[in-house]
């Protein structure tokens, strides 16, 4: 059965070309990291998240909107309820009163994380121009994924002395032609984790990249799991139906 | 005449049905005693396979239709509502996305297995250009799908891909603003899409139909390609071939089961998962994996209209692929030079797909031309003269032959060593 | 399979552990496929179930200041209409009288308000017949033979404390869950 076994080849190679295509479009490598949620069996790290969630509220939130998560959303990470109402409440959220004026009123954990502004023009003219991205699914919207939004967040270093920066710009190894617009948002000590972790620059970008991973991707471990079951049920079905197969086909071989 | 159909069916009350409407009959014939040559490969399973695939999508379509909205600002949204909120959201879209691609996968095999197996050729000629047909339907909704997300290479592939009209000379930019319904790609394209894209799956059902009675009228080929010529060369299809293919049916979910769970994304683009932005056009865009080959020849010609005809051109001259093959032999096992053309023809289409998925400059460029050309060498001048000087290897003198008289003393009768108790009863030919 | 080769084949009921081996694998493999099919087409017809979106958004406050004795409103709850209705003395002691009535679908009127709360009638509006709104809920609207709320559609009345007394109506309205936040204030879900 030569053709066969070529045929499997062609499909291995066919099934390569779109990863080497998405390889092609990045020059910039980024380190792999070791993440607890990567792999077939992977999970979040719920400290890590929760602390990346720390991370979020008390420096991302300032720019950044989160538009697809909600506050009950953080039960995932392993948040009780009732932390997750306190966390709710404890946001203003901008809503239309009864009588038809804009009013603020406490969150609730159906509420959407709040938006740092009301509307994209409101954010461009606060950001000079620039727009920040919404984070919501940043780690399935960038090739490199974890890696990548692990690495920009530490990526921010001294430009090399042949290197001029644009004005209101910031040197950055792992962004497209290394001048981004977001000035480095972390510095050691920034937050003060109640676990007393130590919030050093590496380990508060790990937090809320396994937060985001998770923002993104919620369904993840559900989907891991549920695989595992298909896939030995899969197996088990094959193994079977190949043992009928070759019994009803003894009678002609 | 009028009358009933005399229906052989034991139980009553399917008779009293099977009399007035014999669809149990007609199962039973198609589908039960269907005489099939008994020396099918697995490569033979992927016609039902392809079936199966079009099934799941259109029952995961139907249920991720309830919950998505056809408009600019809420579709993106929507999506991701799929995703996090809708139960089992994540499952159904995960599923459709990854079963475009893995309908391609199998679309494409059961392609290069007709190629290789000359299945195209007479009687099964219409067979085949209705698989074309099957194929252009395929692609259209797949296309139109992609951009129902509306994310970035949604927007931008559809605009590049509407444009590709534009190079038609006088009507080109009459036909683009008609196929936008606006002067860009705009709410008006994503509903209009969003309606084909549910339509055209029931026209491809409707389609894959004929392709299927075709099939059951010239019977299928295999793979020595030499005509069935008594019972014993065949087998009933159940529980032969229902069988085999339930083992084709196992395995392909299971790939289908690690891409949906464990690599959901993997033949995605990360920049369909950012809003579509009608000012800012994505680095690298490239279509999906299964257009790649198609891409890398529309962009190897230097010429606008060119390139869109020469794009189109290579599914059309699949379509007069059978008067193209002038070779009386089907199966590529006995045409020694083919077999190595076909491979050069599979390799002249893989280079097409990484060249597809490069961006157009330096050596890709060359090496997509010279794929492209041996592309249209291979159909356009290749087959019809190989055909004429090529000499066959020897064929069987018939499937059961081949396939049973290796150690067997036949006689000229045939089938004297039979073991088979399925050609104890010879099935009549439909 | 050379022993099967060997035989000459009739019918596949010709015996041995053989059959009985083929048999119990087809069972199996119909059986798991039997579980396959059922476990495709669960999701998606889950799929139609409330949207996690939708179930966190069961829950809504309604102040109750501005309503004045004999008024009612009508508030959104889940998408369903919500009477909330502030009863006169007259009205809460009709309740009260009609607890030994003969009543379709029986219910002390005590079990359908909040212990101190009387004045409040809080029900789901929504004729347990076939689903359309009574009238009633505006005082200027028909309230029909027993002062509470009257169904158009088919003609079911209902009275002050919103059980169902005459009409086609198998029973009384349903009472939400809700909470007094303060004494103004409800939580509807």
């Amino acid at each position: 059965m030569n053709f066969v076994r070529v045929v499997a080849a062609a499909a291995l190679l066919a099934f390569a070309v779109p990863a080497s295509a998405n390889a092609a479009a990045e020059e910039i490598k980024f380190p792999p990291q070791n993440w607890s949620f990567s792999g077939p069996f992977g999970t979040f790290d719920r400290a890590s998240a929760q602390r990346g969630f720390q991370v979020y509220s008390e420096v991302c939130a300032a720019c950044h909107t989160v538009k697809q998560a909600y506050y009950r959303d953080l039960k995932g990470i392993g948040l009780e309820p009732k932390e997750i109402e306190a966390i709710a409440a404890a946001v203003t959220i901008a809503d239309i009163g009864d009588d038809g004026q804009p009013m603020e009123r406490p969150g609730r954990p159906s509420d959407r994380f709040r938006s740092p502004f009301p509307n994209e023009r409101a954010a461009r003219a606060a950001y000079n121009g620039a727009y920040p991205a919404d984070l919501s699914v940043i780690v399935k919207a960038r090739a490199g994924g974890a890696d990548q939004l692990y690495s920009l967040l530490v990526g921010y270093d001294k430009p090399p002395a042949d290197m001029k920066i644009g004005d209101g710009l910031y040197y950055n190894k792992y962004f497209t032609g290394h001048q981004i617009a977001m000035p480095a948002p972390l510095s050691d000590g920034q937050v003060e984790y109640a676990d007393g972790t130590r919030a050093s620059v590496e380990q508060m970008s790990r937090d809320v990249t396994t937060f985001f991973a998770y923002i993104a991707e919620p369904e993840s471990e559900v989907r891991k799991r549920l695989g595992v079951k298909v896939v030995l049920f899969l197996l088990f079905m094959t193994g079977i139906t190949y043992a009928v197969k070759r019994r009803v086909w003894a009678d002609v071989h | 005449m009028a009358g009933l159909h005399k229906s052989e069916i034991s139980n009553p009350v399917l008779n009293w049905i099977d009399s007035r409407l014999p669809i149990f009959t007609m199962i039973q014939k198609e589908y039960g005693v269907f005489p099939t040559p008994r020396n099918f490969n697995y490569f033979w399973n992927f016609g039902a396979l392809a079936m199966i695939n079009l099934v799941i999508m259109i029952a995961t379509g139907i249920f991720l239709a309830m919950n998505y909205t056809p408009h600019a600002t809420m579709a993106f949204d929507s999506v991701e509502r799929i995703m996090r909120d809708v139960n089992n959201g994540w499952l159904l879209r995960y599923v459709h996305a990854n079963g475009a691609s893995m309908f391609f996968i199998v679309v494409y095999i059961h392609m290069l297995r007709s190629l290789y197996y000359g299945s195209y050729k007479a009687p099964r000629e219409l067979l085949w250009i209705l698989g074309v047909i099957i194929l252009l339907l395929m692609m259209a909704t797949a296309f139109m799908g992609y951009v129902l997300p509306w994310g970035q290479m949604s927007y931008w592939g559809a605009t590049v891909i509407t444009n590709l009209f534009s190079a038609f000379p006088i009507v080109g930019e009459s036909i683009v603003t008609w196929l936008w319904g606006g002067y860009s790609v705009d709410n008006a394209t994503l509903n209009r899409f969003f309606s084909l894209h549910y339509l055209l799956p029931f026209v491809l059902v409707g389609v894959v139909f004929l392709h299927v009675a075709a099939l059951h009228v010239t019977g299928s080929n295999n793979p020595l390609g030499i005509d069935v010529k008594t019972p014993q060369d065949t087998l009933p299809f159940h529980p032969y071939y229902t069988m085999k293919d339930s083992v084709g049916i196992c395995v392909y979910l299971l790939v289908f089961a690690i891409l949906v769970f464990f690599a959901p994304n993997y033949l995605g683009h990360s920049d369909n998962y950012i809003p579509a932005n009608p000012l800012v056009t994505p680095a690298h865009i490239v279509p999906e994996w299964y257009f790649l080959p198609f891409y890398a020849i529309l962009r190897s010609v230097p010429d606008k209209l060119g390139g869109v005809l020469l794009m189109f051109g290579s599914i059309g001259v699949l379509a007069v692929l059978p008067w193209l093959d002038t070779s009386p032999v089907r199966s590529a096992s006995f045409r020694p030079v083919y077999r190595i053309l076909f491979w050069v023809l599979v390799l002249a289409c893989v280079v097409l797909g990484i060249a597809g998925g490069k961006p157009a400059e330096g050596v890709w460029v060359w090496l997509s031309r010279v794929a492209t050309a041996y592309y249209f060498l291979h159909f356009l001048v290749i087959l019809p003269i190989l055909g004429k000087f090529e000499r066959p290897l020897p064929l069987p003198e018939s499937i059961s032959r081949a396939v049973l008289g290796r150690d067997g003393g036949f006689g000229g009768g045939g089938g004297g060593l039979m073991p088979g108790g399925a050609v104890a009863k010879p099935m009549e030919k439909a | 399979m050379a022993e099967s080769a060997a035989a000459p084949h009739v019918a596949p009921e010709m015996g041995g552990a053989e059959v009985t081996k083929r048999d119990f694998l087809k069972l199996v493999a119909g059986a798991g496929a039997a579980v396959g099919a059922g476990a495709i087409v669960w999701p998606m017809v889950d799929s139609m179930n409330p949207a996690a979106d939708v179930l966190a958004l069961s829950s809504t406050t309604v102040d109750l200041a501005p309503v004045i004795p004999g008024q009612a409103i009508t508030i959104s709850w889940r998408g369903k209409p919500v009477f909330v209705r502030h009863r006169t003395l007259d009205e809460i002691a009709k309740a009260h009288a009609d607890d030994k009535a003969r009543l379709p679908d029986p219910a002390a009127d005590a079990t359908r308000v909040k212990v101190g709360r009387e004045q409040w009638l809080i029900v789901v509006g929504i004729c347990t017949h076939l689903g359309c709104i009574p009238l009633g809920n505006r005082s200027t609207e028909v309230r029909g033979e027993y002062g509470g709320w009257f169904c158009p559609c088919h003609g079911s009345h209902y009275d002050t404390s919103g059980r169902i007394r005459q009409g086609p109506a198998p029973a009384n309205l349903a009472v939400p869950p809700y909470a007094f936040e303060s004494d103004t204030k409800i939580k509807i879900g």
